[in-house]
């Protein structure tokens, strides 16, 4: 490829990726990191460690172990029923994985709003069971799943497509019954697809904002997770208190992305391996 | 190995199978005897997977009954029948070592690990795959993968062998090192076994017996000699190996058509019938007057063995003839020159409709198409 751009070309290219990238990645990072830290470390110990802020952390944590576990056991299911079965509405199902991608995350909070309002069926027999859904965890975990509900499922799909059944038909014949085959086969074969797709849920779990805020009602200590007590310290003219929360998140992504790493180049390999095998 | 703990006999009756609209296999019935390695043949969408599977339990039969050892096994799980089955594409465990592959199906039956390592180790040796495995299947061989598969599909002593396409997907010298294997390995344990292909030379070469399937249905059950020798069906004579067809209509009791005729007193006449005949029934000679047809030569192909030529009358029937390399290299062929030739032997070819192979009518002397 080198030859085909001549040198001065060349050097204009890569300091425009450089810019690119300044701009839009490395400034803003090390802006934030920078000002995080601005007013020293005990500053922002303090920030990190207010009852607020913990909270916020906290609930983050619980909302993506959640959702995560959630993800996982449906995202499996419903690639393993997409890919393997055949029936009424498959193809129209299969077409609407992606919505969640289409769909702003404000209007996905809003139609939980509209579901789950005091005025509707499924809110008022929530409401007559004392189950709060609205501004409550259950709202918030609904508008994070359904932001990140493609990720798994479409991670597990073309791998689930080319393992195939045959190696659990062979399991079979050996005498595996359906959870052995799935547990000894089946898993086995798509670990790294579903950690791949495990890890964009929980980066995406962890930054999601938008439709949070619709369906939490962002109430201090209590529906408030830790991108919400950003935006909130934001607002408030707080900005150690918001740099040095969104320090740690930003801490947490770079680990998130580290794991991506490693699980996107584990599952490409396996990819790659059976198609040589095929 | 105990030979009595693998003879297993299998009846197969009326065996039908519909997916949908497609009636994949129709009536189908046949036995395979203990021990015995049976070929099932036939071009692709014959049916004969589908048999196979339904064996092994990957499908249920819409129709029929399976008895193995006198035991009807419709309705026995495929986890139950025990059966050891490999696949074309070999499906190993691609994140189990070899060893784990073939120790799978031990483990899931429960066997203690001191019986496993031991059973192992001796397919492992059985197989040549003894220095093997600790490998992985992504860095062994195709012939090596699928000698894994067999001896996962053998680890638990199963009552039969099914092989579905077993050399499919391997390059054509492997294939046939793996031929000999299976006979080989069929021949040391002597379990019952049934194997697909729709390669008609691999199903001569390796089965004590051949089932030919076509269009779900079965066409004929014999020896690679019954079959090749005794087609019983027009379709089985134009599927295993080369046979010249010629349709012709009888009067006074011979077949004519073009310059051919063939005795047929059996016939009626004015009836349409099938005349066929095998390459090396059609002698050809570079000599315009050695043989009483003319024809001229268009092509001449090298077998390795042999030698095929085309000839093409002057009405335009084409025919195929085969020569040894020795009678070739005595002879002057020059394509698109005249050549005469005669035909030795033929037979009437069964319609569709009727089973049942008439005897091949060697040509009496003195007939006009004797040489």
């Amino acid at each position: 490829m080198t030859p085909s751009v001549n040198a001065p070309m060349r050097h204009v290219l890569i300091a425009t990726v450089w810019l690119y990238f300044g701009v839009l990645l490395l400034g803003p990072i090390g802006y934030l990191g920078w000002e995080a830290m601005r007013e020293g470390l005990g500053a922002f110990w303090t920030e990190i460690t207010r009852p607020e802020a913990l909270h916020g952390f906290l609930l983050t944590v619980e909302i993506t172990a959640i959702v995560l576990v959630m993800n996982l056991i449906f995202g499996t299911i419903t690639a393993l029923v997409l890919v393997r079965q055949r029936f009424i509405g498959r193809a129209m199902l299969s077409g609407m994985i992606d919505l969640p991608f289409a769909v702003s995350p404000v209007i996905a909070g809003f139609m939980l709003i509209l579901l789950f309002g005091p005025a509707t069926l499924l809110g008022s027999f929530f409401g007559s069971l004392g189950v709060k859904v609205l501004f409550a965890v259950p709202a918030m975990v609904l508008a994070t799943l359904f932001v990140t509900f493609p990720f798994v499922v479409r991670e597990l799909t073309p791998l689930l497509q080319m393992l195939g059944t045959d190696s659990e038909e062979a399991a079979r014949t050996l005498g595996a019954t359906e959870w052995e085959v799935f547990l000894k086969v089946t898993l086995p074969s798509i670990r790294w697809g579903l950690a791949y797709g495990a890890t964009l849920t929980v980066a995406r779990a962890i930054g999601e904002f938008g439709a949070v805020l619709v369906v939490s009602g962002n109430i201090l200590s209590v529906t408030q997770t830790a991108t919400l007590h950003i935006y909130q310290n934001y607002v408030d003219f707080n900005y150690v208190g918001a740099y040095a929360v969104a320090g740690v998140l930003l801490a947490a992504s770079f680990l998130i992305l580290i794991g991506l790493e490693i699980a996107r180049t584990r599952a490409t390999a396996s990819l790659q391996e059976r198609e040589k095998i095929a | 190995m105990t030979a009595t703990s693998n003879q297993t006999k299998i009846e197969v009756h009326n065996l039908s199978k519909r997916f949908g609209s497609v009636q994949a296999v129709s009536r189908v019935t046949f036995n395979v005897r203990s021990g015995e390695l049976l070929g099932l043949l036939g071009p692709s969408g014959s049916g004969k997977t589908t048999v196979l599977r339904m064996l092994a339990g990957l499908e249920s039969p819409t129709e029929g009954d399976i008895v193995v050892d006198g035991r009807r096994i419709n309705d026995l799980s495929v986890q139950e029948r025990n059966v050891g089955f490999v696949f074309q594409h070999y499906a190993l465990f691609k994140h189990l070592s070899v060893h784990e592959n073939v120790a799978f199906g031990l483990r899931i039956r429960k066997w203690n690990a001191e019986d496993i390592r031991g059973r192992v180790t001796e397919l492992l040796a059985l197989m040549s795959l003894q220095d093997l495995g600790g490998r992985y299947p992504h860095q062994l061989s195709g012939g090596q993968r699928q000698r894994v598969a067999i001896a996962r599909a053998l680890a638990s002593r199963p009552k039969m062998l099914l092989l579905d396409e077993p050399f499919g997907a391997v390059d054509a010298k492997v294939r046939q090192e793996l031929r000999e294997w299976l006979i080989r390995l069929h021949h040391d344990l002597n379990v019952t076994s049934l194997f697909v292909t729709h390669d008609q030379e691999e199903a001569m070469e390796v089965s004590d017996r051949i089932i030919v399937f076509s269009k779900g249905r079965l066409e004929q059950v014999g020896t690679p000699a019954e079959i090749y020798e005794e087609p019983a069906t027009e379709f089985v004579a134009r599927f295993i190996g080369a046979m010249n067809i010629l349709e012709a209509e009888v009067r006074a009791g011979v077949a004519r058509i073009g310059p051919f005729e063939f005795p047929s007193p059996a016939s009626r006449d004015g009836q349409k019938v099938r005349v066929g005949f095998r390459p090396y029934s059609v002698k050809v000679s570079e000599e315009p007057e050695h043989f009483r047809l003319q024809a001229r030569l268009r092509h001449i192909y090298f077998l390795g063995v042999a030698y095929r030529l085309e000839i093409e009358t002057a009405d335009g029937f084409v025919l195929r003839s085969r020569m040894n390399k020795e009678e070739f290299s005595r002879r002057r062929f020059e394509i698109g020159s005249p050549v005469s030739f005669a035909i030795t032997e033929f037979r009437m070819l069964p319609d569709a409709a009727e089973r049942g192979s008439p005897p091949p009518v060697p040509l009496p002397p003195g007939s006009p198409l004797t040489p």
